[in-house]
């Protein structure tokens, strides 16, 4: 089941502790899932099995779809895998800047 | 997005980091995060969050907890005059105001630096509303009358999030704050060093002895300078300057005197220097001259190189850049012309006035400039006419009208004149009708306005040049000054 999201938004996995915001989304529905299992707005009371893939996610790290289409801020890192309708996201690679302030 | 997630991932993620070190006091990210709540709780629907002190623990506190409770921070300039201040006030109420002052106005309720940090804690999640506002910041309006940039926390965000990466500080790395709360310069350098988990130092009072004190006493790494005060440091280290642990300096907010940046260089070979250009609507940075560019423009021999250590560098990846002609054509390299901008960090908006971004999201910086063939930006200086003394930005109305006060004069226009140590300082123009001395028309500004609005330079004219719509011929003026 998909649903439309928008920038902001903060979901919770149900199955680890991780936690992302939403930066840049398609407007169509999505299919948004951690180490296996659909992601929810707000923290599950209790986690559930990992059924899923479990590489897990880093903390400040940016997740994207291979074309770019759309972008995820983890905002708590956890033991699950990102993925949007059962296909991994992975890390967006940092341009490094110098710091500026 | 709501900024006050910077905060909350921070506090998380490395709320053991020292986060802030003012004098005695020093607050990890954990302890900065329940700060913010503190101020956060005090805040009642509708009112705004004001702060006007120098540079303290309350200063991020409020940032954040300002965006928490879901209400702008607003920060203002405690060097204006009571009754300056008191016009801005009046545009801001209902507020709560963070402040040491005795500050009085309708509407207002007041709470010291120190108070406002302590106390129960906001209890909830900070709001996720489409297109809120996070910081209200007074510009100096050509006119005279302030103009209050709009900063929402998507800008402030897009610029955090294509600048800085997340807990990317070494724990030893400590940044020196010395401008103050109510530049873009002191918002912007709170937000990437809690981002970034860096150390934050404040300096509330600048002075060239302290800030290289305090530099040598906490180990401090990163810097970010305004062109008067490292020429002030250069100035006053003589021939020498220890300072082991800097790592990187960064500068902005006027232009930067080229003997300035050289010398400043010379003393400190290991520091890595940027140059940030950027304005209050731009949330802070959109070009970067980078430590490498320094260097190569340093020890060139090649005049196009060289010139770069004047040059504000090329915009960040996030933002595009062109420079336009007053027709609106897009102007080849090293052809002077406006300076806009586009990217979602860029604001463009004021409050009253709205947004003044074009049709396509570019914004026009009122800066001139030019491109080099490389893509380097050097601005030729302000399209209007505000006095940038030492990055404190002086209108010049305000100078004119006290001058105009005056019953020997007739006519009065104030300029920017170069100036090695400020970058620019005043300069006036004036049409007399009886006499008066160059001291009494000093007198008289000091008297009315601050001591940086005295007049460096005089020149007394038969007639102001004037265009044929009757428009003063500013440009003309300053030339006369060169």
């Amino acid at each position: 089941m998909g649903v439309v999201f928008k920038p902001g938004v903060k979901l919770s996995s149900t199955v680890c502790k991780t936690q992302i915001m939403v930066l840049r989304v398609p407007a169509v529905e999505l299919d948004i899932s951690c180490g296996g299992a659909p992601m929810q707005i707000g923290d599950p009371a209790e986690l559930g099995d990992m059924s899923g893939e479990n590489s897990g996610t880093m903390v400040g790290k940016r997740y994207t779809d291979a074309d770019e289409t759309m972008e995820f801020l983890c905002t708590r890192g956890g033991d699950g895998t990102l993925a949007i309708a059962g296909y991994v996201i992975d890390i967006k690679a940092a341009k490094k800047l110098p710091s500026s302030d | 997005m709501n900024i006050h997630l910077l905060l909350q991932m921070a506090s998380e993620a490395m709320g053991y980091r020292e986060a802030v070190v003012c004098g005695n006091m020093r607050l990890t990210f954990e302890e900065l995060g329940e700060a913010a709540k503190s101020v956060a709780a005090k805040l009642k629907t509708g009112e705004k969050l004001g702060y006007l002190a120098e540079g303290h623990p309350a200063f991020p506190a409020a940032l954040f907890g300002a965006a928490l409770a879901g209400t702008p921070f607003v920060s203002l300039n405690y060097r204006l005059s009571d009754e300056q201040l008191a016009a801005q006030i009046a545009r801001i109420t209902p507020a709560q105001f963070i402040t040491d002052t005795s500050t009085k106005a309708e509407g207002l309720t007041l709470m010291s630096p120190e108070a406002s940090i302590i106390g129960p804690a906001f209890d909830g999640e900070a709001p996720n509303e489409d297109g809120a506002i996070a910081v209200e910041l007074f510009t100096s309006g050509t006119t005279g009358e302030p103009k209050s940039a709009v900063l929402r926390h998507s800008n402030l965000m897009a610029y955090i999030f294509g600048t800085v990466e997340f807990m990317s500080a070494e724990e030893d790395e400590a940044a020196l704050l010395t401008v103050p709360p109510y530049h873009i310069a002191g918002i912007a350098a709170v937000l990437s060093s809690t981002y970034a988990g860096r150390r934050m130092v404040q300096l509330p009072s600048f002075t060239p002895e302290a800030w290289i004190n305090l530099a040598r006493k906490e180990n401090v790494t990163n810097a970010f300078l305004v062109p008067t005060m490292l020429q002030r440091i250069v100035d006053y280290a003589g021939d020498k300057l220890d300072l082991p642990h800097m790592r990187n300096i960064a500068y902005g907010g006027g232009k930067m005197p080229r003997q300035t940046i050289e010398a400043a260089m010379a003393l400190l070979p290991h520091v890595n220097f940027t140059n940030a250009y950027g304005l209050t609507e731009t949330s802070a940075t959109i070009c970067m001259l980078s430590p490498d560019d320094h260097r190569e423009a340093f020890t060139s021999d090649d005049p196009a190189i060289k010139r770069r250590l004047g040059s504000a560098g090329i915009p960040i990846p996030t933002i595009e850049l062109q420079i336009r002609s007053e027709e609106g054509a897009i102007c080849a390299a090293e052809e002077t012309g406006l300076v806009w901008v586009r990217g979602d960090q860029v604001s463009g908006e004021y409050k009253g006035l709205g947004s003044q971004l074009d049709d396509e999201g570019w914004f026009l910086t009122k800066d001139r400039g030019f491109v080099d063939s490389g893509g380097y930006l050097f601005i030729d200086g302000r399209a209007d006419d505000v006095i940038v003394r030492g990055g404190e930005n002086i209108s010049p109305g305000e100078i004119e009208d006290v001058l105009r006060s005056h019953t020997a004069i007739k006519d009065v226009a104030a300029v920017a004149v170069a100036d090695t140590e400020w970058g620019e300082t005043v300069g006036i123009a004036i049409v007399c009708k009886s006499e008066v001395s160059d001291a009494e028309l000093c007198d008289l500004v000091r008297a009315n306005l601050r001591s940086s609005r005295v007049p460096s330079v005089i020149k007394r004219m038969d007639e102001l040049p004037y265009n044929e719509t009757g428009k003063l011929l500013r440009r003309v003026i300053r030339d006369g000054f060169a």
